[in-house]
């Protein structure tokens, strides 16, 4: 086994036993009755935002695409999740809600996917800035035409209109315009969201470590250099960003189906740069950071609600403060050199056990 | 005898020592869920600045109710207002003013339904807050009520009869008011000449009114907050254009904005249950103590909240809530007491029902000379 | 009739959008950054102004020169505290960085003023609006359309003929290099923070004329706006700003007019993506060939 086949297995493990571990201590914590409700309630969340930015970083920190649509491709999974679970219920009667919230994230991912597909074939052309305002753009417009949006079911069958709403008598709204979806059923669950992140992980590790993704790693490094060796760019960006599309879908409606109802507005660009800030500050292409980061910038805002007004104030200072001190290289260079000794004790203890 | 009878003083006595004991104040913990930082802050400070007044005066009246006001922050958001309801039930609140905006309010009130929580909101007003739910109540009208309401005035005063509708169509506030004028006014015989909407994001309204300029509109129809509201007259100005502007229970606080020109809102007629400049003892003791405390005016939604507090002691008086109580047994007690009280608040005379809608009258109000005048 | 008033609406909404995108292009185009704060320094600018003309009774002019004042020192504080620092980090963390401090001036704002809104005072430049027959435009308008062109002409005059505006076009071209010709790159760039947040005073003063509503996020949807609307253009040339914002005003209202008022902003992204495709890096955008 070679040096980085070897650190890229660590890795890996290291990744799948901190979530699986997490897992199975925050179980532990809600059998025991021994977890806040603020906490418990931020589960799911967690779980969806984590699979947010582990997508995302397919997209920016492997791919190396700028993209602030991301809200949008969630967008459309909350929707669709909504919408299928509403339709299975009423029109179909499916009354068991692990069937019910399978069906609605598969469509969720499906539909975000066709969408990342639509979007991508265009704007993957486009490089640096220029994509990621392509992508804004589309993210709203996706928030503009959800809002003008209107899904009812009557007589087991779905009827959709748009701008205006008209309806068949006796029908059972699931999207209400500006009024979002409504009265969703919320059927998520903690163990569906730990699977979600698992498969995402699964996919996006499997993807970066395979030929595939060394063709996408070699795009994001050189473009030119990647193309003359006969590396099909476009089709390995479009593999990335429609993947990454399919895996916010999911989240997407796993994140719609966890409350009772769901809005354009929860979407909006705020909401994609929200994730860009995860992904950022848990490292480009380092998928163990986006979960980290992730969940720990889910949780801060709630632990700050002590400050209470002060708290955005204090999370805007705590951003700005974290890019400096991560960003700059004298700040690194004197940090680092306060972490090596550290540092070195750990790989001085890790070598010693293995050559025990 | 003697012993008897002492004995029998004894016994009342200590019978009265108890219930001096139970005399003293109950604690309600009351969790205000509002957005009070975001761009929804200026609805969720009002809020919690009115609920703050009306607990002050609560505590230093020391009546048989203390209040001990928690306040959650749930930034206009449906995902964060369900943490906020969270933080509240482990900051220990028994039932939940709140939350003052109508999406969170839905996602809030339905977790509260399955966890057996009262809540009691002062402004979030569309009609799925209290759908399927007997565990909230509103304060303010439902959003239909006054859509109606609206069109009705309109055609029995004669106001006019080519009507343009302007509205928010990203907002369900605003939404949900259009959608039953528009039915009730074709029912009247109005007509509505221009419909034209805007979003949260939109300053620019020339389009919007020049539609209805240009379609010969009488009576501009404005199912909205103050703030989008008062570029809507300003335009209007700019243009020439001067029709019967009528507005509903949001529009009340245009006459408070710093620095707005109030000549601009001159002629304005508006449905609403309060107004900051009305002279009755207690608007006027509430203004005072609400200017002094946070050196502005109080909108509407402020005064939903006081009212809320005072709604909330009269409930707990009759349902019996002690303090310490948990939140699932308050709920319960709370629905049942909430449909047997009357209270007579700065917003009008208030009852409810088991929807948990309120019944209460809206008053029309004219802005002449840049004051409310009332019919 | 309708549409000359629909053009004339276009016309002032985009006049708006491009003195807001003459801040954003300059800063790109010299510091390379996608300044996400320029929208809430604009938001600052016109608070500034409304305590000079609300509380402190300025004469306009002087509430004006005020609020640029502030504008530029605060534009400048930023630079050297949060962009500086990141110099040779990658733009990403910039953007962040940039990101947080416009949520940190909301925040202040928000602490400072309040969450209601204010009214921005009538001044000289909302008067009395012209009229020319049946069709009117507002005094703000006119303005604005005057102040977007004496800054572009002044930019351009500037960047063209003085030192510090030649310095300026050569850290854009290459930084690198222009350090090892003795320009001090970071002065240059402190300065261009300066001019790009002056100008985003007027804008906020501007912005508050047109649209006389002010919050602490009034600063954030004609950012986003005229962010678009410089990438519209070509971002980093100061005429495309120019160009690009008049575009998406009347394009935005003419959709708005002619199509659909819910589909206004779907329409002008649309519109946006299309040019994008057509013209990769904008109206007048310079492509960038790339040398292997």
């Amino acid at each position: 086994m070679t040096k980085a086949k070897r650190n890229r297995l660590i890795y890996n493990i290291v990744t799948f036993a901190l979530v699986i571990g997490a897992f199975l201590l925050l179980q532990s914590m809600i059998a025991n009755k021994s977890i806040t409700r603020s906490l418990k309630g931020q589960l799911v969340p967690i779980c969806c935002w984590v699979v947010m930015a582990v997508s995302l970083n397919l997209v920016i920190g492997i791919s190396g695409e700028l993209s602030l649509g991301h809200a949008g491709f969630m967008s459309v999974g909350a929707y669709t999740g909504a919408v299928i679970s509403g339709w299975l219920l009423n029109a179909h009667g499916v009354d068991n809600t692990t069937l019910r919230l399978v069906l609605a994230i598969v469509a969720g991912g499906m539909a975000a996917g066709v969408m990342g597909a639509l979007i991508g074939i265009p704007v993957l052309r486009l490089r640096g800035d220029y994509l990621a305002i392509v992508t804004l753009a589309f993210g709203e417009i996706i928030r503009n035409l959800v809002n003008v949006l209107y899904v009812g079911v009557a007589d087991g069958r779905l009827t959709f209109s748009f701008l205006n709403k008209s309806m068949p008598e006796g029908v059972t709204m699931l999207v209400d315009g500006a009024k979002g979806a409504v009265k969703i059923k919320p059927i998520s669950t903690f163990t569906a969201g730990f699977v979600l992140i698992l498969i995402t992980l699964i996919v996006v590790l499997n993807l970066v470590n395979s030929r595939a993704g060394r063709a996408i790693k070699a795009t994001r490094d050189n473009r030119i250099a990647a193309e003359s060796m006969g590396v099909p760019v476009t089709k390995y960006k479009m593999m990335a960003f429609v993947t990454a599309a399919a895996l916010a879908g999911m989240a997407g409606a796993l994140y719609g189906l966890n409350s009772s109802t769901v809005v354009p507005t929860q979407f909006t660009f705020n909401q994609s740069i929200n994730v860009l800030v995860f992904v950022v500050l848990g490292g480009l292409g380092n998928v163990l950071g986006s979960v980290i980061s992730a969940t720990l910038l889910t949780v801060l805002p709630e632990m700050l609600r002590a400050f209470s007004d002060y708290r955005m104030l204090v999370y805007a200072v705590v951003l700005i403060l974290v890019m400096i001190f991560t960003n700059n290289p004298l700040i690194r260079s004197v940090l680092s050199s306060a972490v090596a000794p550290i540092k070195r004790a750990l790989r001085g203890k890790k070598q010693g056990g293995e050559t025990a | 005898m003697k012993k008897v009878f002492a004995l029998l003083m004894a016994a009342c006595m200590l019978l009265s020592g108890v219930s001096a004991l139970a005399d003293e104040a109950v604690t309600l913990k009351i969790a205000h869920i509002g957005p009070t930082t975001g761009a929804a802050a200026l609805y969720g400070l009002a809020t919690l600045h009115g609920a703050e007044i009306a607990a002050q005066e609560i505590n230093e009246a020391n009546g048989a109710f203390k209040i001990e006001l928690i306040n959650e922050d749930d930034e206009h958001n449906v995902e964060k207002v369900i943490n906020a309801y969270n933080a509240a039930l482990d900051a220990g609140a028994q039932m939940i003013l709140g939350t003052t905006t109508s999406k969170p309010c839905e996602a809030a009130g339905a977790q509260g339904y399955t966890d057996r929580v009262f809540f009691l909101t002062p402004s979030a007003s569309s009609t799925a807050v209290i759908e399927d739910k007997d565990n909230v109540f509103q304060i303010c009208f439902t959003d239909p009520n006054q859509g109606s309401a609206s069109a009705q005035y309109i055609a029995e005063h004669g106001l006019g009869t080519k009507i343009a509708v302007i509205y928010n169509n990203a907002d369900v506030y605003s939404t949900g008011i259009r959608d039953t004028f528009v039915a009730e006014a074709a029912e009247k015989g109005l007509e509505i000449v221009s419909e034209t909407t805007f979003t949260d994001e939109t300053t620019d309204f020339s389009v919007q009114v020049a539609d209805a300029q240009n379609n010969g509109a009488e009576i501009v129809f404005l199912p909205m907050y103050y703030t989008p509201a008062s570029l809507i007259l300003k335009v209007a100005a700019d243009k020439d254009f001067h029709p019967i502007f009528f507005g509903v229970d949001g529009m009340d606080g245009i006459l408070g904005v710093e620095g707005f020109d109030t000549s601009l809102a001159e002629g304005v007629m508006l449905l609403t249950p309060f107004v900051a400049t009305a002279t009755d003892e207690k608007t006027v003791n509430f203004v005072t103590k609400y200017q002094k405390a946070y050196g502005e005016i109080p909108i509407q939604f402020a005064a939903d909240a006081y009212d809320g507090i005072y709604i909330l002691v009269a409930a707990a008086e009759k349902a019996g809530i002690t303090s310490g109580m948990e939140p699932e047994e308050v709920c319960d007690l709370m629905i049942a007491a909430m449909q047997e009280i009357s209270v007579d608040g700065l917003t009008g005379s208030m009852t409810w029902d088991e929807s948990g809608a309120v019944t209460k009258t809206p008053m029309a109000a004219t802005i002449v000379n840049g004051e409310y005048v009332f019919e | 009739m309708i549409f000359l008033d629909n053009l004339i609406n276009g016309l002032s909404l985009g006049s708006i959008y491009a003195i807001i995108a003459l801040g954003y292009t300059m800063v790109y185009g010299i510091a390379k950054m996608l300044n996400f704060a320029h929208g809430d320094v604009i938001m600052i600018g016109a608070y500034i102004a409304f305590c000079g003309l609300q509380y402190w009774g300025l004469p306009p002019v002087i509430a004006i020169l005020a609020a640029m004042a502030v504008c530029t020192l605060l534009g400048v504080t930023i630079e050297g505290l949060a962009y500086r620092p990141l110099r040779q980090a990658t733009s990403l963390a910039v953007l962040i960085t940039a990101i947080g401090m416009s949520y940190l001036l909301q925040n202040i704002a928000l602490m400072i003023w309040g969450a209601n809104p204010k009214s921005f005072p009538r001044t000289f430049i909302n008067g009395a609006s012209i009229r020319i027959g049946q069709l009117s435009i507002s005094s703000a308008t006119i303005w604005t359309i005057l102040a977007n062109i004496v800054i572009m002409v002044a930019l351009t005059l500037f960047t063209a003929k003085t030192k510090m505006g030649k310095a300026m076009r050569c850290v854009s071209e290459d930084r690198g290099a222009a350090e090892l010709m003795g320009i001090n790159v970071n002065r240059t760039i402190s300065m261009t923070f300066a001019i790009g947040s002056a100008l985003a005073a007027i804008a906020g003063v501007l912005l508050c004329s047109s649209y006389p509503i002010l919050q602490p996020t009034t600063g954030s949807m004609p950012g986003i706006k005229a962010f678009t609307a410089a990438v519209f253009g070509g971002i980093g040339s100061i005429p495309g700003a120019m160009i690009g914002g008049v575009l998406l005003g009347v394009i935005e209202i003419f959709g708005k007019a002619y199509i659909s008022t819910e589909l206004g902003d779907a329409i002008v992204f649309a519109v946006l993506i299309v040019v994008l495709l057509v013209k990769p890096t904008g109206l007048l955008g310079k492509p960038v060939r790339e040398k292997v």
